[in-house]
Parts: structure tokens; C-alpha cells; sequence
């Protein structure tokens, strides 16, 4: 099976297609970044790109992304240059950081989409990311951080 | 009302939905029941029989959490609010960063407990709103042109052919299915069609 994540063609052979997009990812290319929470779209830690939307890789079965682009946290930037990675580290967002790749992913879909989100657009693309830590006041300054380019 | 006619054609079950009988000039259909439509009173035994089944089937909750009345959907057997906030957006399909698709995949998964899955996944246009409507209220928006968005052809080839209606014969381990069995539902809802779609009455 082969899968676009990243920019690149990677090649999974053997790969069961009821495997979750989350695992072929972890285990099969060794992307470590996007991580396990729930394992059932209730927590968002597993938020990656497919195709530019935001999408719970832990309930994709791989067989079904086909020939969409897959983007992970190593894919946005090679860095961490982003401005939305960049507005996270200014305002220091991450307490124990568990879900903040989740968080990170979903702002960076709905930044791209719509580039000056409104207090409640925020809250409608962020509603499926969860946190223990309760960081959401950070997370919602940051997304309005970055979608002043950082100011 | 003549534009819907004429996009049914000489389709005799169409007729019979829009009440077509009446061969005076109409008005444009407006808010409420659609004109030259006989309101209740009147109604065929059997079509009113025919139309108890569309009516469970409508409001069961494999039907009705995709045709609620607000901006969200609802979930479970007890039709609650769908979980995490989810809504409906402009497209009935999710807001920016929560679309229908960032959990619902294209299939169910043989677990309970997950995200259930179709090849397409959306609410119904807020307009067919099935929660909280008495079988009154919901045969009359029926057949109200301006509210049902569909042709008496596509409604039948809604309720008998479309995947996502279908998958509430299907739903996944942990969801109830539609206890009417589709062919029985579709039979009822030409059935009320031909009896020339009569209307309950309020108390019914």
C-alpha cells in the first residue's frame, strides 16, 4: 500500500487496510509525533491533515485515504517555524503537552481556511480537541496570535 | 406549485403527492401546506394507515439525528446532542475543522462505541427537520414543495436507494436499526402516495 504523507510517497507493503491511518504512521513510517489518546475521535490527540482537513487518524482506516495527501505535525513545518507552532511557544500553550500536536493541527486547518477566525469560529474547529490540562484560554490567544502573523 | 408540476411531469405518484387534482392556478407555495392540498378530514383510511409506518420511520433515530431541529446534530438511541459540539455549518455537512468527515469515515467499524461511517455523511437541510414534529407537521411539510427541496420522484428515490438513508438498516454494533424493514417503509410511503398523501388530523 502506498500513502502521501508529508510531501512523499511511502511505500507500506503488507499493510492491513483496517489498520488505522494512526498506526501505519506510528509503527509503519515511524512518525511519532501524531499521538494515541482515545483511539475512538473523542479527544483529537490524533489530528492530522488529510487532504488539508482536519481528520482523526486513530478511526481512518488506512485503505480509505487512497491517493489523498496525509500531513502530520512533521509536515508542517520542518522546524517548527509555523506561526501557529511559533504563537504556541511564544505564549507557552502546552502544560503537559499530550494533546497539543492535536490542537496545533486542527488551528493550523482552520487558520488555513479561514485566516482571521472569529472567537466562535475557534471554538466551532477546536470543540473536537480535548484537554486534561485545560489550556483552552492559551490555545484560543495563540490561534488569534498567529493569525496576526505573530504579533 | 405549477413549476413543481411541471417538473414532475406525468408522474402519477408526483400528482398524487403535490395534490395535483385541482386544476386552478395556485399560488406559489409559501411557509405553510403546500396549496391545493386537502388538509386531513377527508383522508383515505389506508393512506393514513400507510402513513403511522412512514412517521415511525421518520422519527426513529437512525432517521431523525440527521434531520434534527437546531444547528446540531443528534446521536444514540436517546437522540441526544451529538457530543464535542458538533454542528451543523453551512453546508450541513460541519463548521471549518469539524466537518462530518474529520470522524466519520467512510464504513462502520465492527466495534461499539465509534464513529459510525457512510460513504456520505451530512444532516438533512434544516428545512426537513424531522425532531419534534407531530405526523401532522410532518405530512404536511411532506408535501410542501418550498420545505421538502425534492420532487415526489426524488423523495421515493430518497427513502428507497439513497446509501446514507440505508445505512440506518445498518448502523453499526450499539445502535438500534430501523425496525421497519426498508422494502416494508418504502411500500408504506408509496402507499401514502397514492392514497393521495392524506394528512392526519392533530389529536392522531
Amino acid at each position: 500500500m502506498k500513502l502521501t504523507i508529508n510531501g512523499e510517497v511511502r511505500d507500506l507493503p503488507g499493510l492491513d487496510p483496517e489498520t488505522p491511518l494512526l498506526w501505519a504512521l506510528r509503527d509503519g513510517v515511524g512518525l511519532t509525533g501524531t499521538k494515541f489518546g482515545c483511539g475512538m475521535a473523542q479527544c483529537g490527540a490524533c489530528t492530522v491533515h488529510v487532504d488539508g482537513q482536519a481528520t482523526r487518524s486513530c478511526v481512518l482506516p488506512v485503505g480509505q485515504v487512497g491517493e489523498r495527501e496525509v500531513t502530520t505535525i512533521e509536515g508542517l513545518s520542518p522546524d517548527g517555524s509555523h506561526p501557529v507552532q511559533q504563537a504556541w511557544v511564544e505564549l507557552g500553550v502546552a502544560q503537559c503537552g499530550y494533546c497539543q500536536v492535536g490542537q496545533i493541527m486542527s488551528a493550523a486547518c482552520l487558520l488555513k481556511q479561514i485566516p482571521k477566525p472569529s472567537d466562535d469560529e475557534i471554538d466551532a474547529a477546536m470543540a473536537g480537541n480535548v484537554c486534561r490540562c485545560g489550556t483552552y484560554p492559551r490555545i484560543r490567544a495563540a490561534i488569534h496570535r498567529a493569525a496576526g502573523g505573530g504579533k | 406549485m405549477k413549476r413543481t408540476l411541471r417538473g414532475l411531469g406525468a408522474l402519477a405518484l408526483g400528482a398524487a403527492l403535490w395534490g395535483c387534482s385541482d386544476p386552478e392556478p395556485q399560488p406559489e407555495p409559501g411557509p405553510g401546506p403546500a396549496a391545493g392540498i386537502e388538509d386531513g378530514g377527508a383522508g383515505d383510511p389506508a393512506g393514513l394507515e400507510a402513513f403511522e409506518t412512514v412517521y415511525a420511520v421518520l422519527t426513529h433515530p437512525r432517521c431523525m439525528n440527521c434531520h434534527p431541529a437546531g444547528d446540531r446534530p443528534l446521536q444514540h438511541d436517546a437522540s441526544v446532542p451529538h457530543a464535542l459540539n458538533v454542528q451543523r455549518g453551512p453546508d450541513d455537512a460541519g463548521r471549518v475543522g469539524m466537518r462530518c468527515t474529520t470522524c466519520h469515515s467512510q464504513a462502520n467499524h465492527d466495534q461499539p462505541h465509534l464513529p459510525p461511517g457512510s460513504p456520505v455523511w451530512r444532516l438533512a437541510p434544516r428545512a426537513q427537520a424531522f425532531e419534534g414534529k407531530s405526523p401532522r407537521e410532518l405530512a404536511l411539510q411532506l408535501k410542501d414543495p418550498a420545505q421538502v427541496h425534492m420532487t415526489g420522484e426524488e423523495l421515493v428515490a430518497h427513502v428507497r436507494d439513497d446509501a446514507l438513508v440505508g445505512w440506518g438498516w445498518n448502523p453499526g454494533p450499539g445502535r438500534s436499526p430501523v425496525p421497519v424493514a426498508r422494502e416494508d417503509f418504502v411500500a408504506a410511503f408509496n402507499a401514502w402516495l397514492a392514497a393521495e398523501a392524506p394528512v392526519p388530523q392533530e389529536d392522531e
